[in-house]
């Protein structure tokens, strides 16, 4: 197995992209990292992208070769690849290009995440999002996705005595750290008050408790670690990758306060990269609701069970703490193209540890983590970042 | 939706029909053709069985923001439900105000329409719950 | 060939909404309605519920308290002027949510407010003549009535389901027979969302003529006066028609009462003579007489003399069952909440 490097990176704004299609936003982020990793067309062996639901969004499958052919590579006939696990579709598309980098199969590998989700209304959009659960028990019945979190967020209360304040504080953090992001789709500071006092959506979760839907693409350059010095100063190690599972309707799990995907995820990560949770200096996690976030930090190990919230509260998460979780704004307020969301994050990583990341750049970020959930939990991937 | 595709679930959706593995009595639902303890063992052994429709909530939402076909109904409760045979699932609870849905509340099954496919659309009936 | 009732169940939804209620909307005073018709609350489904879910509850209600094998059940009829579907019948889907298909007959009917008696008829022909074992006759409606009509102050929702057959009858019905003209009272055309209606036409002409008409040659043909029955039930479509007719064929406010139930839950059309008969089942005594006919608008009367049996006692009429705790089981709504229930709310197209 040979180790595998970060050497460019690129991102879409984040938001409402009114102006720009699928192909487009795709293209940007892509050339974006090609640009950064100073790499040429022809040196690319494969693209990998991962994307929730393009059939559903746009009514256009087959994607992976379409943004291959738009950022110029229709001629190069290489491999592209769409990779799926619903929200955790982009992480799992980078699992799958680390592997095939790792493994030998090819040296120079392209692997982004694009989303157009304001192609549909919201309520059209809301009912795609929830195609990640079980649509023949859950959503069938009336669950929504943020219903379903919600009912994560209930069980929660009851059982640990988080309160709806604790929850409402990872979006005030989130946004608070998004105000510092040039990509962020929120770039504004909110209010506890502004928090509690919000539309509800789902009892407990309000209108600023759960992400938004958004436009936007992120992508990685991905080489052999031996060859990164040729392309970048500062090539990013990706230390390791871990995947879990679990039941796919909430229900079927016992424990619905806790993914035991996350935990499978983690502990493979961290094995592998022979870390702990408390060598990660900087994660970016995914809080589709706030109730996500507090479940991850207690899941990847940063805090015990049930204190998620109390954590939160303490400051624990905040950036420049104890561990700083989601120094972008996370999905609350860097957005949420589901497909794009795993690139995004490694994309922030990568920021923080070439220590890039500006006015929002964690002091001596050394290690990294992502955390990407699909669905309710059924499917979960770690990645572990290093600087070399 | 397809029509098929409602309608191959019926006899689940009317009259909580699971499957219980001969090989550990772990009861399932919706139906399972394998069971996740047995694994191998339990192919072939798991047969049809009708839930009483008896259980508790375990947790519980108000939705506020639904999906179209729950328009009309907003806001609705949707719940987690335990039933007294040990297997649990999701439904929406109705004639049950929001503030007198609990954790651990006991409920009992009716048969309601879940939706419909448009106005001129099959009609979808199943499942949901009521107060015990 | 002595044919019966071997079970039956009722179901009546949660919700009500007053006269007074609807009144204000209209500019009217409620409580003269209500007085005029002898209706204090009609019932109101909630928007998931319609003829075919009313008709599964009380179908279930039924089976649940007898031994009978819904694979034993050969016919299935449910009457009803709201039939979630113009064509597909309701029947086949109580059917499949009871256990009883796939071998059995089924079909829906329609007769005004008497689809429902019509399919006991039915049943009884057919378990009589033994081309059946057991069958169930259904009487359901979420009837309509159009906003700031005369009948939006009445028409409601509710249903029964009795199951016929030859053995180990709760109630032995000893005679029915019925009374049919062609009277157009009341009726709704193909594609009208709701009825119309003759006004004072659906009076004497037609709801009287039929219903005292087919009692008195009901009384005739078994041979008894009213004072031989212990309870009696008629088609009601506001609480005064039924006892002003009931007086009309002799009967007294006693034998009356129990069967009764508009004033409390309003005219639940092909369910309300069969929901008084089960309220009154659910108190009868062994060896008690019940006297019942429907009417239904077009229009027709069904008459049936009913002797309760021993088994009667065998079954469970708790609470879990009664009509009378559907009844008393209420939560009362404003009128917007009823709009909004009733689908009189125009939704955004997709």
């Amino acid at each position: 197995m040979r180790e595998v490097a970060i050497i460019g990176v690129g991102e879409t704004r984040f938001g409402e992209v009114w102006d720009k299609s699928f192909r487009e936003i795709g293209i940007e982020a892509g050339l974006a990292a090609i640009e950064n990793a100073g790499i040429t067309g022809k040196e690319i062996d494969a693209l990998y992208i991962g994307n929730m639901s393009a059939g559903k969004f746009i009514d256009q499958e087959h994607i992976a070769p379409l943004v291959a052919d738009y950022v110029g590579l229709a001629n190069a006939n290489i491999p592209a690849t769409r990779i799926e696990a619903a929200d955790a579709s982009g992480g799992l598309a980078l699992s799958h290009a680390y592997m095939a980098v790792s493994s030998g199969v090819h040296d120079v590998v392209v692997v982004g995440g694009a989303e157009k989700m304001t192609d549909v209304g919201d309520v059209q959009a809301k009912e795609i999002l929830a195609m990640s659960a079980d649509q023949e028990w859950e959503s069938v019945f009336g669950a929504t996705f943020a219903g379903l979190h919600a009912m994560i967020a209930r069980r929660h209360m009851h059982e640990y005595g988080t309160t709806r304040e604790q929850l409402a504080m990872v979006a005030v953090k989130n946004h608070k750290h998004g105000a510092l992001n040039p990509k962020a789709q929120f770039r504004r500071e909110i209010t506890l008050d502004m928090v509690l006092k919000a539309p509800m959506v789902a009892s407990p979760l309000g209108i600023f408790d759960c992400a938004p839907l958004s436009d936007g693409s992120a992508s990685l350059v991905l080489c052999p670690l031996k060859i990164a010095k040729k392309y970048s100063d500062n090539p990013i190690k990706i230390a390791s990758c871990g995947q879990g599972g679990d039941y796919m309707a909430l229900h079927d799990r016992r424990d619905i306060c806790t993914m035991n995907a996350t935990i499978i995820a983690a502990r493979k990560a961290l094995k592998y990269a022979k870390k702990a949770p408390k060598d990660i200096d900087v994660a970016e996690v995914h809080d589709s609701f706030t109730i996500s976030e507090i479940l991850a930090i207690e899941d990847l190990g940063f805090v015990k069970k049930g204190e998620g919230g109390k954590a939160t509260e303490d400051g624990v998460t905040s950036l420049n703490s104890d561990i700083s979780v989601n120094t972008s704004g996370g999905l609350k307020a860097h957005g949420q193209p589901v497909g794009a969301v795993g690139i995004a994050q490694a994309v922030e990583i990568v920021l923080q540890l070439r220590g890039e990341a500006d006015k929002r750049q964690v002091k001596n970020a050394e290690v990294g983590l992502t955390h990407n959930v699909g669905g309710t939990g059924a499917t979960a991937v770690v990645h572990i970042f290093e600087v070399v | 939706m397809a029509i098929p595709r409602f309608w191959r679930e019926t006899p689940s959706r009317y009259n909580l029909i699971g499957t219980k593995c001969k090989n550990c009595d772990t009861i399932y639902f919706p139906p399972r053709l394998i069971c996740p303890k047995c694994h191998r063992k339990s192919i072939g052994k798991l047969e049809p069985i009708k839930l009483k429709g008896e259980g508790e909530v375990i947790t519980y939402t108000v939705i506020h923001d639904g999906p179209k076909q729950f328009e009309m109904q907003i806001p609705y409760i949707m719940a987690i439900i335990e039933l007294d045979e040990g297997v649990r699932l999701t439904a929406q609870i109705v004639e049950c105000e929001s503030n007198e849905i609990k954790i651990g509340m006991r409920v009992k099954s009716t048969f309601r329409k879940l939706g419909e496919d448009g106005k001129a659309g099959v009609i979808h009936y199943g499942y949901k719950f009521i107060k015990a | 060939m002595k044919v019966g009732i071997v079970s039956y169940g009722g179901y009546v939804p949660t919700y009500r909404i007053t006269p007074k209620e609807i009144g204000n909307v209209w500019g009217v005073d409620g409580d003269v309605i209500s007085k005029g018709l002898r209706i204090f609350g009609k019932s109101v489904p909630s928007p998931d519920e319609d003829v075919i879910t009313i008709s599964v509850e009380a179908a279930r209600n039924m089976i649940k308290r007898c031994e009978v094998d819904p694979q034993d059940v050969e016919a299935i009829y449910v009457g009803s002027e709201s039939h979630p579907y113009a064509v597909k019948p309701t029947a086949t889907i109580v059917a499949e949510a009871i256990g009883a298909v796939p071998n059995l007959t089924a079909a829906d009917y329609e007769f005004a407010c008497k689809a429902g008696t019509a399919a006991i008829q039915t049943c009884m022909g057919l378990v009589a003549s033994k081309m059946i074992k057991y069958g169930i006759a259904i009487g359901s409606d979420t009837s309509q009535g159009a906003p700031g009509d005369a009948l939006e102050y009445s028409a409601s929702a509710g249903g029964a389901s009795f199951l016929i057959g030859r053995e180990n009858v709760i109630a032995t019905i000893n005679k029915t027979l019925s009374y049919t003209t062609d009277t157009p009272d009341f009726w709704r055309r193909e594609g009208q969302m709701y009825p119309s209606h003759g006004g004072r036409f659906t009076g004497e002409p037609a709801y009287f003529k039929h219903v005292i008409n087919c009692g008195r040659e009901l009384l005739d043909a078994v041979g008894k006066t009213p004072e031989d029955y212990d309870h009696m039930v008629l088609h009601q479509p506001n609480g005064k028609f039924p006892v002003r007719a009931a007086k009309k064929l002799g009967f007294n406010d006693e034998q009356i009462k129990t069967g009764l139930l508009t004033p409390f839950i309003g005219n639940t059309y092909s369910g309300a003579v069969l929901l008084g008969l089960a309220n009154i089942l659910d108190i009868a005594k062994p060896g008690e007489n019940i006297f019942v006919v429907g009417y239904g608008s077009g229009a027709g009367s069904d008459g049936f003399d009913i002797t309760v049996t021993e088994n009667i006692k065998k079954m469970d009429r708790g609470p879990n069952f009664s009509i009378q705790s559907m009844v008393d089981n209420k939560k009362f709504l404003d009128y917007a909440t009823y709009a909004k229930y009733r689908g009189k709310i125009k939704l955004r197209e997709v």
